[in-house]
This record gives structure tokens, C-alpha cells and sequence, in this order.
């Protein structure tokens, strides 16, 4: 929906609708200088609609009575569509900017717009449904539920039954083979490979259509063809359907992919 | 996708789901068990209840017998004269029955009936007489020749007085006669007696049997020498229909024989005649022994034994739940072990098997944090999580109830097949004194023969001789009932442990932050 509005009013969008097959791969190029408008600016141009608003978010820890800061004030705006690769040092707070985004934990201080959603006051059904509505997950641990089949594993996306189990197994069933494994639908997660089981959690990430897909090091834990294969997935569906992606990745090769990148460092975010 | 996931995780931690299953199946099982026992144990207890005290006795008075009493009533006593027995080729016969009251219990006037009958909330009331008839009659050898003191010297037998010195008191066993001779010979015979009022049918020791041959009594048969036997005894004495049976010296004429309504249960007493008969013969003239009451409602019967107990100040009123302590041998075992042991081992195993389902449910969460962490990452509400691993405790308390219905009432199947009987002994009269008259053949023979050293061959008799007291011995083959209550119950049970479980290990999970999605693989 979100991306439809934007697709009208965005110079990005007027771009990417026409994209040729030959542009695919120089991601970089298709996009106007305009559309690399500085996260830190505090306004997005003139017809960006921002997919998150961050506004001097700060997350701290109490460990053994010591208090770690793990975000010391992040303002940053992602726009809608935009693929983003977050880089830094272990430590840095990397995972806990991803928490943010993905709904997964509130900031300390500091505001988290998701579109209109102020997901820094929410509760945590609020929270839950968030995700369940706006947001796809992949892991580095693919994170597949052992006992359960891909398409099963795929349907679990469809967290709060609204959608009728006919629908739900047909829709499972066009993601896996979106992700080219129609054949694998019954396999158990053990039965397949590591990069057959990212494929299965990305499947699982995009059944629902949610507007961000959040990759947490999605290649951390396969070789450098899979990695590729992956990334090419991922890649292709954020072009095709032209979502907001935000990638945590250690790896410089995943990072270059991204229209921009950014580096979090003491809990601070910078641009790179 | 509920039952998916369900059926999935269930079969994929199949051990997990097994040692719940077992643990939660034994728990259910021993419940069915013991509550299966117990229940068997009680209708077994009230089935020797009633064999004593009939059907319908809600109360019963009696009044303690004063220990000690020496010469009192309750001992037995044999005399002979110098006149007594007769004397033929160098041996004395002597023979001798007395009807005196049952051992440990005293007799009271009978107008305590009319006292209890004017109780509110007495039904109906019936007196009886209970009784213990002795006959002796012995062959003795002529110690004249040789003897010390002379034959016709005349000695009493000791008063065995309370059971407690009976056997103590008993002389040092005869070694023989003065000659060396020997030569006696001595036959002690012992039988309940119970004087019942001829016209209540509705409360008594007669209500619970049921007629074998001939008749019972009639209103007609007040005062009459007649007697019905029962049939244990009728068979040992070897007595039917229209034989004549002695008691205290007077001879009954047996008109009919009654046999508990159980077939594995004895009656309380050996013979039965009327009160007034009884009263007669035994000389207690206007006395009784027991007042059996009905009340007229069951809830009313404590209150009823409170007001009893205000008009008759000296008796000692039961109630049923109180008779139900004087049931000894291994019937009260079984209820001792049963309703202790029993209750509390099950009690014990089920919170180990609830536990057991707890903390494996709980660790079992604990292994699922990054798959938990997953689902809620992807939408799931705390609630559905919930739902989801309350259902799988669940289903595992549901396979271990239904596993443990089936193997309890395998067990109650295997209880019922091997039928354990056991032995019951519910004193009729309370009391003591119960212990066997020890000392009395030795006595007798002391007194027959004049001297203290002399005794012939009566040492045989005397310690068989005390079995005989005023207590029926039943044997009742335990029987254990199977009620749907009982195994719904325990099923309930299960699904309770499962729930809880359930409860439990859903909260947990339901604590568990989403960002441990975000977490490295171990």
C-alpha cells in the first residue's frame, strides 16, 4: 500500500518502474543523486515518504548493575523503498538498531516512527501485530521451527489466523516457489541445505508482503555461492516488489550492494 | 496449524512426551487403585458391619464390663460336689453347662429400651441378650487307692477372672496322675448364645440373615425352649431342624438354621433364642446386653448418639462409623494401609508427576527460546504462544490419564481376579476381657481330683481353649468396584497436571523477549 503511494509520488519509484534487466545489477546507478538525501537530514524531500523516523534513540542495558549503553542517540530516516546495509564493530550496536527497527524491543528514550506508528510507545500486542502486519525477518541462523515442513514453516508467517487455511497454504505455496524450492514444500528444515533454508525463511519473510524485510547477517552463516545466491534473492525481491530493506551484515562484499550504508560504532550511527 | 505444530513438537520430543505420559499414567493409575481399594475395603467393612449387627443398626448401647471383678458374672465357674458325677470302675464322669452373660459384657436392665424407644429420632429399638454357653464333661480316674486326700474333697475351679492373667495363673501343666496313670479325659464346649426379642424384624442381629432350613422365630415362640442355630455352627455341632440342643441345662429344640445373607460373611453369634427364654435359663432375669436402634433419618445419627448418651449416662453408644473401629484382623489392615499408605503414596506420586510435567515443560520452553523468540519476531502474540505450549502439556497429560484409566483398571481387573480374602473380626461387644479362661481345665481337674499335682491329661485342652470369645470372625473376599466418578475424576486429574504444566511453561514462554530471535546460534 505504502509502496504504491510512494511508487506514485517518488522519483525513485518513476525510476525502478521503468528499470531494465540491465540495470539490475548496478543498483548504484539507477538512482538519482536526489534519492541519496542525508539520513541526517531532519526532512525528507518533497514527495519521500519516510519509512522510519528515528529521532535521537537511545537503548541502555543494566548488566550486573553496570549500565551499557547500546544506542547513544540515533536520529536517522530511512525512506520507503530504500536498501540500507548497517556495518559495524560486534558490539556496536548493530543488533539493538535492528530490535528498533523491527519492532522487537522499545528505545529507552527517543521516538521510532514505523510510517505513522510510534512503535517507541506501543505495547507489546501492538508491537506483535506491528510485526505481524509491516515486517519480514531473516535470521543468520535461518531460524526455521525444526519439526515443521517449509510450507509450514512458511505458513507460521500468518501469525494471528485471520487468513483461512485454503489461502494460507496457497500462499505458501507460490512464496516457496518464488524462492524456487515448489519442490522442497515438505521437507523438514535437517532435509535441506543451509542455503535452501535461507531461501524457506525468506519465503516465510515475504508471504505476507510486509513493507520492510529486516535481514540479521542473512549470509553470516553460508559460503561465499550461497551467500551470492542469497543476496541475489534478496536483491531481486527488493526490486521486484519494492520494499524497504535493512541488512546487518559483517561483510563488506553484502554491504557494497546496498544503496547506502551505514556504520554504528559506540552506539552512534554514521554514514559511510 | 495449531495441531500441526502440536502433533509435530509432540512427536518430535517423544521421550519428553513419554516420561510425562508415564509419570502422569502411574499417578492416575495408583488414584484409580487406591480409591478403587478403598472403596472395596469400606463395602467390605460395612458387609462384616452388617453381619454383626444387622442390617439397619444405625446405633448400638452397651455397657462395659467392669474389669477385675472377681467372682462376677463374667467368669466361668465349674462346680462340683462330692455328690456330682457318677463313679464306675475306678473313674468319675462329670458334666456340667452353665449360660452365663458373653465374656466382657455386662448386662443391664432392660428398661433401658423403654428409655431409648422414648428418645427422639429412634426409629426402632430392639433389646438382646448376648450370652456364652460352657458345657464340661470329663472322665476322671479314681485316685482313692492311691491319692493323697480323698476324692470326694471338693475344689473350685479359679476364676479365670480377666482375660489379661488367664494364661499366667495357669498351674504348672499336670504331669500325671499320682500312679502314673493318667487317664482323664475332658470335652469343653463353648457357643454364642443371643436372646433376641421374638416380634422385631425391622433392627437386630437377625435382619442380615437369611433362613436355610426350617423357620424363624415367631411372637408365638416368646418364652419357648426353642432355637435357631446358624449354619457354621449348626454344620460343627452337627445339628438340624427338630434336633435337640442343651444350653445351661435346659433342652432347645432346634426349629430352624440361618446362614449370612453374604455368602462370605459369618454371623455374630452361634445360636439364637428369645429374650424372655434367655432372660430364664441364664437367670438375668429383665437384663440385656445390647440395644440395637434405627434412626429415623441417617443424617440425624450423630445427634441422635448425643442425646442417647445424655439418657443413658452410664451406656456406651456406637454408631456405625464408630463400630467400624472395632473391625479388626487383616480387613482393618488392608483399610489401615489403604486409607494412609495408600492415600498418601498416591497423593505423593501425583505432585512428583505433576512436577515432573512442570519442569519438564518449563526446561523444554527453555531449549525453544530462539524458536519462540522466532514466532513472536514473525507476529505471534503472547497468547497464541501460550496456547501453543499449554496445549502440548496438554495432550501429554491427556495420553498419561488415558494410559493410567487403562492401567488402573487393569490393576483392579487383576485384584478382582486374584479375590484376596480377608479376615475380619468386628467385637460384638466392646470391651476387654476378651482373652481366652486359660486356666479352667487345670482347674477342673484340680477340683475333681483334690489335689494340686494331679491333673491327668488336661494340659491339651487349654490353650485352645480361649479362641472361642464373643467376636465373629468373617471372611470377606475384597471386591473393588469401578465407578465412571472415579475415573473421571482421574482423568480430571491428568488434564489438571497438563494444564498446569501448561500454565507454567506458557508463562514462560510468554516472558520471552522476541529479540531472542536475534540471537546466535549456540
Amino acid at each position: 500500500m505504502s509502496r504504491a503511494e510512494a511508487g506514485a509520488a517518488g522519483v525513485t519509484d518513476a525510476t525502478r518502474a521503468s528499470s531494465s534487466p540491465a540495470d539490475r545489477h548496478v543498483p548504484a546507478e539507477r538512482h538519482s543523486p536526489a534519492d541519496r538525501h542525508s539520513p541526517t537530514a531532519p526532512h525528507a524531500p518533497e514527495g519521500h515518504r519516510p519509512m522510519y523516523r528515528l529521532t535521537d534513540v537511545v537503548k541502555t542495558y543494566s548488566q550486573k548493575k553496570k549500565t551499557v549503553t547500546a544506542l547513544a542517540g540515533v536520529t536517522l530516516e530511512i525512506p520507503a523503498g530504500q536498501m540500507v546495509a548497517i556495518q559495524g564493530p560486534t558490539g556496536g550496536g548493530k543488533s539493538t538498531l535492528l530490535q528498533m527497527l523491527g519492532a522487537l524491543d522499545r528505545p529507552t528514550s527517543g521516538t521510532v516512527l514505523l510510517g505513522e506508528h510510534d512503535l517507541s510507545k506501543a505495547g507489546d500486542h501492538a508491537l506483535a501485530a506491528a510485526r505481524g502486519r509491516e515486517i519480514g525477518f531473516v535470521f543468520q541462523g535461518f531460524n526455521l521451527i525444526p519439526t515443521l515442513t517449509a510450507a509450514e514453516n512458511v505458513e507460521t508467517a500468518f501469525a494471528d489466523g485471520s487468513v483461512p487455511r485454503d489461502e494460507r497454504r496457497r500462499r505458501a505455496a507460490a512464496a516457496l516457489a518464488s524462492v524456487g524450492l515448489a519442490e522442497r514444500a515438505d521437507h523438514l528444515p535437517v532435509e535441506l541445505s543451509g542455503g535452501q533454508q535461507q531461501r524457506v525463511a525468506v519465503a516465510r519473510a515475504l508471504v505476507k508482503e510486509p513493507t520492510v524485510l529486516l535481514a540479521d547477517e542473512p549470509t553470516g552463516s553460508l559460503d561465499e555461492a550461497t551467500r551470492d545466491e542469497i543476496m541475489d534473492l534478496l536483491e531481486g525481491v527488493w526490486r521486484e516488489r519494492g520494499l524497504t530493506l535493512v541488512i546487518v551484515t559483517h561483510d563488506s562484499a553484502v554491504a557494497r550492494r546496498a544503496e547506502r550504508r551505514l556504520h554504528l560504532k559506540g552506539g552512534r550511527v554514521t554514514e559511510i | 496449524m495449531f495441531f500441526t505444530y502440536l502433533r509435530r513438537e509432540l512427536g518430535n520430543r517423544r521421550k519428553q512426551t513419554v516420561v510425562i505420559a508415564i509419570g502422569m499414567a502411574l499417578a492416575i493409575a495408583l488414584v484409580i487403585i487406591v480409591n478403587g481399594v478403598a472403596s472395596g475395603v469400606r463395602d467390605a467393612q460395612s458387609s462384616v458391619l452388617e453381619s454383626v449387627y444387622g442390617v439397619g443398626t444405625d446405633v448400638t448401647i452397651t455397657q462395659t464390663a467392669e474389669p477385675g471383678t472377681d467372682g462376677g458374672g463374667p467368669g466361668q465357674r465349674f462346680d462340683f460336689g462330692s455328690g456330682d458325677g457318677s463313679t464306675e470302675g475306678g473313674s468319675t464322669q462329670v458334666a456340667q453347662s452353665t449360660l452365663s452373660a458373653a465374656r466382657g459384657t455386662a448386662t443391664f436392665d432392660a428398661s433401658t429400651l423403654t428409655t431409648v424407644e422414648g428418645v427422639d429420632g429412634v426409629a426402632a429399638a430392639t433389646a438382646t441378650l448376648s450370652l456364652q454357653a460352657s458345657s464340661f464333661s470329663g472322665t476322671l480316674p479314681d485316685f482313692s487307692q492311691g491319692g493323697t486326700s480323698g476324692t470326694g474333697g471338693t475344689g473350685t475351679a479359679p476364676d479365670p477372672g480377666t482375660g489379661t492373667d488367664s494364661g499366667a495363673t495357669q498351674q504348672s501343666p499336670p504331669t500325671g496322675g499320682a500312679d502314673g496313670a493318667g487317664g482323664s479325659s475332658f470335652d469343653v464346649d463353648q457357643f454364642a448364645v443371643e436372646g433376641i426379642d421374638v416380634t422385631a424384624d425391622a433392627v437386630g442381629p437377625l435382619t442380615s440373615v437369611s433362613l436355610v432350613d426350617g423357620r424363624t422365630f415367631t411372637a408365638a415362640d416368646a418364652g419357648q425352649d426353642v432355637v435357631v442355630l446358624d449354619q457354621t455352627y449348626a454344620t460343627s455341632a452337627d445339628l438340624a431342624t427338630g434336633d435337640t440342643l442343651a444350653i445351661g441345662g435346659t433342652d432347645f429344640t432346634v426349629i430352624g438354621v440361618v446362614a449370612s445373607t453374604s455368602s462370605d460373611a459369618a454371623t455374630a453369634s452361634d445360636t439364637y433364642v428369645p429374650l424372655d427364654t434367655a432372660q430364664a435359663v441364664s437367670g438375668l432375669t429383665g437384663q440385656i446386653s445390647d440395644v440395637y436402634v434405627t434412626a429415623a433419618s441417617a443424617s440425624d445419627v450423630d445427634s441422635l448418639k448425643t442425646d442417647l448418651e445424655a439418657a443413658l449416662p452410664d451406656a456406651t453408644v456406637s454408631t456405625q462409623s464408630d463400630l467400624a473401629s472395632s473391625v479388626s484382623g487383616s480387613l482393618s489392615t488392608a483399610s489401615g494401609l489403604v486409607s494412609t499408605l495408600g492415600t498418601w503414596l498416591s497423593v505423593v506420586v501425583l505432585a512428583a508427576a505433576f512436577a515432573l510435567a512442570v519442569l519438564f515443560t518449563v526446561s523444554g520452553v527453555g531449549r525453544r527460546t530462539r524458536e519462540f523468540g522466532t514466532l513472536k519476531a514473525v507476529g505471534w502474540s503472547n497468547a497464541r504462544i501460550t496456547r501453543q505450549v499449554a496445549g502440548e502439556s496438554l495432550v501429554q497429560g491427556l495420553i498419561g490419564g488415558v494410559v493410567g484409566v487403562a492401567v488402573g483398571l487393569l490393576g483392579i481387573v487383576v485384584v478382582n481376579a486374584i479375590a484376596p480374602t480377608l479376615s475380619a473380626s468386628a467385637a460384638s461387644s466392646s470391651g476387654p476381657g476378651a482373652g481366652g479362661p486359660g486356666g479352667v481345665p487345670g482347674g477342673a481337674a484340680t477340683a475333681a481330683a483334690g489335689t494340686a499335682t494331679q491333673g491327668g491329661a488336661a494340659t491339651g485342652a487349654a490353650s485352645g481353649f480361649g479362641q472361642q470369645v464373643v467376636q465373629a470372625t468373617t471372611d470377606v473376599v475384597l471386591h473393588v468396584p469401578v465407578s465412571l466418578t472415579i475415573v473421571l475424576f482421574a482423568v480430571g486429574l491428568a488434564v489438571l497436571g497438563g494444564l498446569l504444566a501448561g500454565a507454567i511453561g506458557g508463562w514462560r514462554a510468554s516472558r520471552l523477549r522476541p529479540a531472542e530471535a536475534l540471537r546466535s546460534v549456540a
